[in-house]
This record gives structure tokens, sequence and C-alpha cells, in this order.
């Protein structure tokens, strides 16, 4: 299965709110390997949950 | 005595604002978000704590108003239909036709970039007004899932019980607010003038 980036934003979507099946882990790794943009994203992803985190808890400046 | 409360009075309404924005951001709604920040400085006043500094201060009436916000939820009625929910879809699928073509694949103006040190724009008061207008500009039902999820921590499962969602139906629109959230950051934060970003 080649995911287009589309689809591949998706599960790097559900991977923070659900465990991705085997298939979609692999089709996810072999996606972001070759694909800048969405290597990007999904540090992005990460980036929205920590600001998300501290919005939430009060430690914003 | 006397000096100490009225230091805590002041302390108490300058914190204010931002305890109001923040209880409109998740609650949208304005009349109790004023209720759940009332409470809060009432619950604030009446207890004994003491604090070091403002900033521990901040954290601690945070964590106390979102617990109101959290029950306020909880108790509400299931008003995020998957009805209104799909009124939000429209102007979604806009802004995924913007950032991806036929194929699904980036637009060459829409590859995301590289986001400079984000931790350093965690520390600028600038980032986080920007933050909240990106998040007050997800539309509505939207926002409301997200924040759910995101700031106020909520299970998927306890979300799509309180929206009135199915689990699938859920994951899309977590995925509908995250895209708006990157791409409204990303224009309005990392790509520009916020930062010296480099792309």
């Amino acid at each position: 299965m080649m995911l287009s980036c589309r689809q591949a934003t998706e599960l790097m979507s559900q991977e923070q709110d659900r465990p991705l099946t085997i298939s979609e882990r692999v089709a996810l790794r072999l996606h972001v390997w070759i694909c800048a943009g969405c290597t990007n994203y999904r540090r992005q992803m990460g980036v929205l949950r920590a600001a998300c985190r501290r919005f939430g808890s009060g430690g914003t400046p | 005595m006397r000096s100490m409360e009225l230091d805590r009075q002041a302390e108490l309404n300058a914190l204010r604002p931002d305890l109001l924005r923040f209880a409109r951001l998740q609650l949208r709604d304005a009349a109790a978000a004023e209720d759940a920040v009332q409470e809060t400085l009432l619950a604030a006043l009446t207890g004994s704590y003491r604090f070091e500094s403002r900033s521990s201060y901040k954290t601690w009436l945070i964590a106390i108003l979102r617990n109101k916000i959290i029950d306020i939820i909880r108790g509400q009625s299931r008003e995020v239909a998957a009805t209104s929910l799909a009124d939000d879809e429209a102007g979604d699928d806009l802004l995924a036709e913007t950032l991806f073509d036929q194929r699904g694949h980036w637009q060459a103006a829409a590859q995301p970039g590289r986001w400079a040190d984000p931790d350093a724009s965690f520390e600028q008061q600038q980032f986080w007004r920007v933050f909240e207008a990106c998040l007050d500009h997800l539309p509505e039902k939207t926002a409301r899932v997200f924040m759910m999820r995101e700031v106020l921590g909520f299970e998927t499962d306890e979300i799509c019980k309180e929206a009135g969602i199915s689990s699938s139906n859920c994951w899309v629109v977590l995925h509908r607010a995250r895209l708006g959230l990157r791409t409204c950051l990303e224009t309005k934060w990392f790509a520009g003038a916020g930062t010296e970003g480099q792309r």
C-alpha cells in the first residue's frame, strides 16, 4: 500500500488517538522516509501536542 | 493580614483576563465561561494556599479552572450532534483542497516547512496570542472536540460519547482540527514575522 500525503496526514493524526495497526505503521514509516513535507508535518504534530499541554496547564508566559 | 488579602485580590484581578480567555476558548459560551471563572476565583479566595511566584499561582488557577470546565462539559447535554459537525465540514474540505492536489500530494506551496525552535516560541507571549487566535479560528464544534482531547485531556472514547459521534468520526474531526491548527500556526507564526524562522 502506497500512501498519499493526504492519507499519511490522517494516520499521523490518528496515531495520537489510537494505536495504529502494523500495516498502517509500516506504510506510514515508508511514506515519511521519502517525504520531507510529511516528515516536517509529523514533527509539527508533536509540537501541537506539547503546545496544547502547556497551554492547558497554565504554563504559558 | 488584611493587606495580604488585598494583595491576593489584586493578583487575582490581574490574572482574570487570562482565565476568561482560556474558559471562552474551551466553552465558546461567554456566560458559561464567566461562571467558570467566578467559581474559580471564589475557590481561590477561600483557599489558604500560598505561592512563591505569580507563575505558579497562574498554574494553580488554571488547574482549578480546567476542572470547572470539565465539569461543565460533562454536565452539558450532548449538543455536538453529528449534524452540527457536518456544518464544519464544508470549510475543512476547502482547506484540504488548497493543501493537497488531486492525487493527495502536497501542493508545492503548501508543503510543510521546518519549524525553527518551537521551544523558543513557547517562551514568547506573542506566540501564545497567535496560538489562541488559531484555536479560535477553527470551526466551533471541531475546536471543541479538539480542545477536549488536547487541552483538557479527555480520552477519545469519552469525547465520542459526549459528542454523540462514532470513533472514526471523532478521528476525522481531530485530524481536521490538527490540520487546520498547524496550517494556521505555520502561516501566522513559523513561516513569517513571528520569529526569525528559517524554513
